[in-house]
């Protein structure tokens, strides 16, 4: 894979001393001051997410709404413009090659932000389906995740310090920014550039996404550093982001999706419209007739014990029914939390499994998603 | 800089040492709970059981990760620091005092060869 990459703000993590990790193929701040103080300032009031690390890739053209409904599971062509969804992308056996969101930015343009380790496979995937979606229509696929940087503030705090972030109104439909309701997106102007901003993220809490060009996204970041201090605004790594999305029961690839696991297995059969004509139809309208062996739940751990973590066994008296997908302490309810892809038998809310520990067995209770509500 | 007192030893993985009339109190350094960060569980030994010097015998976990914990000496398990069951996180807010994690009887003479004084120690971990 050779060196990992550095976003945009590289040096701005390390001069605000985050601890950094190699993620997907990029030099990413896990943390800051701890992941449990990130997780609750999150939860409490707001945090500042670099995500650059992720890829973004954009798909236009006459043909483009047509030709996402032929390469995603969800139904693209129900957005309107200035609308967002969460969809995937599936291989022919209906295993997932990438979980994304796709924004309608324009009428014949949508954006698709997708992992950082799958731009180069999703990238690939989207332009052989282009070639198989036939002559004479109009889509091109493009890959610009070298020119834009992305930056996630979520938490209860978020709508305000948006508020007067920017001084012209939405190109779109919206004045401004704090306007946006979930899932929507606008185009404002920042720095004489354009700035995509969607009300969307990965924790849960209200929150916005913004997606920029290089050359402004430093200075987007300080600015809403700035405006958030008297929230208490902080930069939030991923550690912190993943116990977050964990108590929400939302998948992270490689994790709760792979190729090998498709969206019913992993529990996402809401995003996969099975009377549109995407890639992987064909075995996943099979799998939802005939039912599926094993299925992703999320369970809570019965009592105090160490933390589940991906790989553990997990069992239903002698048999093994199947593995943790992903387990943290959750800094939230201060319990062991997970998703476990089992034997769909035992896949039930209120059923108890128990989670091998090594060597040691504890009890967990499958749980309704998500496992974190707001009081 | 992390915290390293002059009048307990160390070991290169990181535990610390106070030997008092044949009692060996063992913990983790300043400078491990702050690389594990949010320590959220402490998997304690069993009272009684006799330990080899490097024996595996406690884990430590972070949000992100579990940590193994050795024994500094040989000897048997005398006490366990059952505080750390409801918190955990006294490990990180007293790794030396409140965040102790067990004592050893040690055998005979404890052999201190491979083990650290304060500066020893400060110069593993690139302090010096």
């Amino acid at each position: 894979m050779g060196e990992p990459r550095r976003t945009i703000l590289y040096d701005t993590h390390v001069n605000l001393g985050a601890r950094l990790i190699d993620f997907g193929g990029w030099k990413m701040p896990v943390q800051y001051e701890g992941i449990v103080a990130e997780h609750n300032a999150v939860r409490s009031s707001c945090g500042l997410f670099d995500i650059s690390h992720m890829g973004e890739l954009m798909v236009g053209g006459a043909h483009a709404a047509d030709f996402l409904d032929h390469a995603l599971t969800n139904q693209a062509s129900r957005l309107l413009v200035g609308e967002a969804q969460y969809t995937l992308m599936c291989n022919d056996q209906g295993g997932v090659i990438d979980d994304l969101y796709l924004y309608r930015i324009a009428r014949e343009v949508f954006l698709l932000i997708v992992n950082a380790g799958r731009v180069q496979e999703d990238f690939a995937e989207l332009q052989r389906l282009v070639v198989e979606f036939g002559e004479g229509r109009t889509v091109n696929v493009v890959d610009e995740s070298n020119n834009l940087s992305a930056i996630a503030l979520q938490g209860p705090s978020s709508r305000s310090i948006v508020q007067n972030l920017f001084n012209m109104e939405g190109a779109i439909r919206i004045s401004q920014p704090a306007e946006l309701e979930k899932n929507q997106i606008d185009a404002f102007i920042f720095n004489g550039e354009i700035v995509y901003t969607a009300c969307s993220g990965y924790t849960g809490e209200d929150g916005f996404e913004f997606i920029a060009p290089n050359s402004v996204t430093e200075a987007l970041w300080q600015r809403i550093m700035q405006i958030g201090q008297q929230y208490e605004l902080r930069p939030i790594g991923l550690g912190a982001r993943d116990t977050l999305r964990l108590e929400m029961g939302y998948p992270l690839y490689g994790h709760e999706l792979s190729t090998e696991i498709s969206p019913l297995e992993a529990g996402l059969g809401y995003f996969v419209q099975l009377d549109q004509p995407f890639r992987g139809r064909a075995e996943l309208a099979f799998q939802k007739k005939e039912g599926i062996p094993r299925r992703n739940a999320a369970f809570v751990m019965n009592e105090k014990c160490p933390p589940p973590r991906s790989g553990h066994e997990v069992y239903q008296g002698d048999d093994l029914i199947g593995n943790v997908t992903s387990g943290t302490q959750s800094p939230s309810l201060n319990t062991g939390i997970g998703m476990a892809l089992i034997d769909r038998s035992q896949a039930q809310v209120g059923t108890t499994v128990e989670i091998d520990i090594r060597g040691r067995r504890f009890p967990a209770t499958i749980s309704k998603k998500p496992l974190y509500q707001k009081s | 800089m992390s915290t390293i007192p002059e009048n307990l030893k160390y070991t290169p993985t990181h535990e610390w040492i106070r030997l008092e009339d044949g009692i060996a109190t063992v913990g983790i350094t300043d400078h491990a709970q702050a690389e594990l960060t949010d320590i959220v569980y402490v998997e304690l030994p069993e009272i009684g059981r006799a330990l080899a010097a490097g024996d595996s015998c406690a884990v430590v976990e972070s949000v992100k990760t579990a940590s193994d914990l050795y024994s500094p000496l040989a000897g048997s398990v005398v006490e366990i620091n059952t505080e750390l069951e409801g918190a955990p996180e006294l490990v990180n807010d007293s790794p030396y005092e409140d965040g102790w994690i067990f004592k050893i009887r040690t055998d005979s003479e404890p052999d201190w060869s491979g083990k650290l004084d304060a500066s020893g120690y400060a110069s593993e971990i690139g302090e010096s």
